[in-house]
């Protein structure tokens, strides 16, 4: 329609020609809303599977099967030196004792039943005789209750993973150990419970036995280090860069090197760290103290963007009035801005924290990926942490790992909820709005 | 005495001359003196300069001497053995270390034994030297400065100068932290470039890593390493744009919803929840996307009769794009926060829907933000590393179809320098190569971004 059209149209045709287009308008109207709740039904449902997914494999991962048998505790056997010294422990046969007791419990006989039956028990149920005898020497020459992990295959069996209809030859359980693990079953000395290899086990190749609890000191000891080195350099720099640092190139460099190391992918810090720490300084690899260096570099921009907003947040009045009694700028800002500024800060830093808490990558890089079974007693004793733990059992295809990963994944979950929740808490109650 | 206990004792030491100084400047107040400063502040100054440079000298000592130490020891090692084929500096000083550390692997040459006795001696000597130049520094530091105790020396001035010397020197923390990560980078990839040619790196397009001594493992394949990195950059642009075609629109349209149409109520409750998407860790997604998404979309493949590979880009793509969702939300729903309620009421005031207004007006005017918002997620996506590293594979396939394994520069950064490496081989030195146009990248993207958001914002003021 041409211009000299338009201005001739008369009000009634433009009433009607709007009145005409409504209906299509109103239509697009609808599909465009449609269009967002479609796009926020989509994300929440990737949320939803997300956690399902690992929820529904981990739950049943704090959880394993156990078999409680009746041990007959012979001292000549178990501790042949008579000293009860670790040596003469593992000395003795604490192997032959569980096996006898097992066989006594599964009735089986017989040099295969006998080899089948020994399958069903796991290999850490000697360690765990040693620890109880040492824990409590009273109880050798006495018949005692005890309940052993049984082996991962076993378990998997009694989850139903492993199916009885499978025929003996594509299945990893023979069928002489289902008839041994039925009748153990029908005594009653079967239960299924809490996994206490879960929490308190360190890393093992055996499924049953493997635990997080070397990782979790790792997450701790490199986290402490992280903390140590960044909260104070973080409020540090920002407190400089905010107040007294003056306008000039050198600051401007500094702004934009914080800017661009927030963009610099993680993994990269863990090559800085392989490069200077290991490959320059000659540090050994593994150790939570470079883990907890590289991840403070790497949330120091976190911590340092969010300290300066704090900061900017304090109102100029509160400086004045300090100024005005005679404070000066270094009292001002250390006596009245900061204290005034540190929940702002603190959350800033918790929220870093989470994020130094659940990176893998960097720490793949520094070698924090080896199989560690001690659990580190300081930051240059070599550990692993937390989500490497996760990355390195989801290698493995046994089925209790799947389930002891996920499990992990669900207490790091937990670990970061409880700093996510920390860090709103702290900025609902102590924040001041002004 | 070890670092530790070092550290300790002059912690000891400072906080000694703190008590010392205030109390002895108490005291000149007492006496009827005006003292500049206030009390604590003479106290301060004394404890700082004990502590500081006595602290400062233990880091270098602290860190320097095994560096000092490797050097002494390689003077041990005798010349045939350098001069053999397998000679490597790394496996010579673990050899020391170990018998040093008490380790013994069955019997050692003479040479190792002796070096590890002088390393003890050495470690002897370098303690004592530690422990007294620590102590006497810190001591005579404090002791210099509690002497300078007197009514008219400007204390807090002194101290306030020392303390900003320190917020200073911490914000140069960020500098040097750019220095090591380029520095440990461009060295690398230097020695890498001299063994390959830039040329072969950047238009080779096969990928074939091997280290020098692969023949002598057994592979007999001695010779074949190629550098060519195009297929890794070809497989890290196929999973960005499959995360992106997932992140952009939902993340998006989602932004749109909360900010134009949902009641404060939903927003309230949806916006949490999102956000904790991005709170999740990238090894749950791995996780997630190797044991969960990967063998769903190769069944559904199947079941369409495609042949779909077991580590496809399909699957560490859609993953990644969920992981980038609210990072693309909560970024474009800024900027549409951004665009001022006027715009939008002028539009309604002459007629239009919702719809017509945020497409015809408010997109526009956020539109370079959301370019922006998107180019970081780019770079976000370019830079991930966990999710490739256990979800997509490892063969570096030349190619576009999501359905196929493809591989990534960060998932061959990983690879390569995971585990035991020779620092010498030009397979470590390409994971600096690739690291350095990693940086690049992502550095480039960022910049673009925010030259996008310089140059394009309006000013509506």
């Amino acid at each position: 329609m041409s211009n000299a059209e338009k201005q001739m149209m008369s009000p009634a045709l433009a009433a009607e020609r709007v009145a005409a287009g409504l209906a299509a308008r109103r239509g697009r109207e609808r599909r465009f809303r449609i269009y967002g709740r479609i796009a926020i039904g989509i994300a929440l449902a990737f949320l939803v599977t997300l956690f399902v997914s690992i929820f529904s494999k981990g739950i049943p991962g704090f959880f394993q099967h156990y078999v409680t048998i009746e041990v007959t505790l012979d001292r000549a056997k178990l501790d042949p030196a008579g000293d009860l010294s670790v040596q003469s422990l593992y000395d003795g046969d604490a192997r032959g004792v569980i096996r006898k007791a097992l066989f006594e419990a599964a009735e089986a006989s017989g040099r295969s039943g006998r080899k089948a039956a020994g399958k069903i028990i796991s290999k850490g149920a000697e360690q765990r005789l040693r620890s109880a005898i040492l824990d409590d020497p009273d109880i050798l020459d006495t018949t005692q209750s005890m309940t052993f992990a049984v082996d991962d295959d076993v378990d998997s069996f009694l989850r139903g993973y492993i199916k009885r209809e499978t025929p003996e030859k594509d299945r990893r359980i023979n069928d002489k150990m289902i008839g041994y693990i039925d009748t153990l079953n029908e005594k009653g000395l079967i239960s299924f419970r809490f996994s206490d290899y879960l929490i308190f086990g360190s890393a093992s190749r055996n499924a049953e036995m493997a635990g997080i609890y070397g990782a979790l000191v790792g997450s701790i000891l490199t986290l402490a280090v992280c903390l140590v080195l960044a909260f104070p350099l973080g409020v540090a720099t920002a407190v400089y860069l905010e107040e007294f640092a003056p306008k000039n190139r050198v600051t401007e460099l500094i702004e934009i090197n914080i800017n661009n190391l927030a963009a610099v992918p993680s993994v990269v810090f863990g090559i800085l760290g392989l490069a200077i720490f290991i490959g320059i300084f000659g540090m050994p690899r593994s150790i939570p103290l470079i883990g907890g260096v590289v991840l403070a570099l790497m949330t120091l921009p976190t911590i340092i963007i969010s300290s300066r907003a704090a900061i900017r947040a304090v109102p100029p009045s509160i400086r004045d009035a300090a100024l005005g009694v005679g404070a000066s700028r270094m009292q001002t800002m250390l006596h009245h801005v900061v204290p005034l500024a540190m929940p702002g800060m603190l959350t800033g830093t918790i929220i870093g924290m989470a994020q130094a808490l659940g990176e893998t990558a960097p720490l793949l890089m520094i070698g924090m990926v080896a199989f560690i079974v001690d659990v580190p007693g300081s930051v240059t004793d070599p550990g692993t942490v937390l989500p490497v733990q996760i990355f390195m059992w989801a290698d493995f295809a046994e089925r209790m790992f799947i389930l002891k990963t996920s499990a992990a994944i669900m207490v790091l979950l937990a670990f970061l909820i409880l700093m996510n929740a920390a860090a709103i808490i702290i900025r609902k109650k102590l924040e001041r709005r002004w | 005495m070890n670092s530790f206990s070092l550290l300790i004792a002059v912690l000891l030491i400072s906080s000694g001359y703190f008590f010392l100084g205030t109390r002895s400047s108490k005291a000149v107040r007492t006496a009827g003196a005006r003292l500049h400063s206030l009390p604590h502040y003479y106290g301060l100054f004394a404890g700082l300069v004990a502590a500081l440079p006595a602290l400062a000298l233990l880091a270098i000592l602290a860190i320097g001497d095994d560096i000092i130490f490797n050097r002494l020891a390689l003077d041990f090692v005798p010349d045939e053995v350098k001069a053999g084929e397998n000679y490597k500096e790394v496996i010579v000083l673990a050899q020391i270390y170990n018998v040093v550390n008490g380790i013994n692997f069955g019997e050692q040459p003479e040479w190792v034994n002796a070096a590890a006795a002088a390393w003890h001696g050495w470690e002897a000597a370098s303690t004592t030297l530690k422990t007294v130049t620590v102590l006497a520094l810190s001591l005579i530091g404090g002791m210099l400065a509690y002497r300078m105790v007197n009514p008219d020396f400007r204390s807090r001035n002194a101290v306030e100068r020392i303390v900003m010397t320190i917020l200073a020197a911490s914000s140069a923390i960020a500098i040097l932290t750019t220095i090591g990560i380029v520095f440990s980078v461009i060295f690398e990839s230097m020695r890498f470039f001299a063994l390959v040619p830039v040329s072969e790196f950047l238009f080779g397009t096969t990928w074939n890593p091997q280290f020098e001594g692969a023949e002598r493992a057994g592979s007999g394949q001695m010779g074949l390493a190629t550098y060519g990195s195009v297929p890794l950059f070809a497989g890290t642009f196929l999973i960005s744009v499959v995360a992106l075609s997932v992140s952009v629109p939902v993340g998006l349209f989602s932004a749109i919803y909360l900010s134009e149409y949902a009641t404060p109520r939903v927003r309230s409750v949806v916006k949490p929840l999102m956000e904790l998407l991005a709170g999740v860790p990238t090894v749950v997604y791995g996780f997630f996307a190797a044991l969960t998404v990967a063998p769903f979309i190769r069944a559904s493949g199947m079941s369409l009769g495609l042949d779909v590979a077991s580590e496809s880009a399909l699957a560490a793509g859609l993953v990644m794009g969920i992981m980038i969702i609210p990072f693309v939300s909560s970024l474009s729903d800024d900027v549409i926060n951004a665009v001022p309620q006027a715009l939008r009421d002028a539009a309604y005031g002459l007629g239009s829907t919702r719809s017509e207004t945020v497409r015809q007006v408010v997109l526009p005017a956020a539109l370079p933000g959301i370019v922006a918002a998107v180019l970081l997620a780019v770079s976000r996506a370019v830079g991930e590393t966990m999710i490739v590293v256990m979800a997509a594979g490892l063969a570096a396939n030349l190619s576009l179809n999501p359905l196929d394994a493809v591989t990534t520069v960060t998932s061959q950064i990983v690879t390569i320098l995971v585990g035991d490496q020779e620092f010498e081989s030009a397979k470590t030195l390409s994971a600096f190569a690739l690291a350095l146009t990693l940086i690049v990248i992502t550095l480039g993207l960022n910049f673009i971004a925010l030259q996008i958001v310089k140059k394009y914002r309006e000013q509506y003021e």
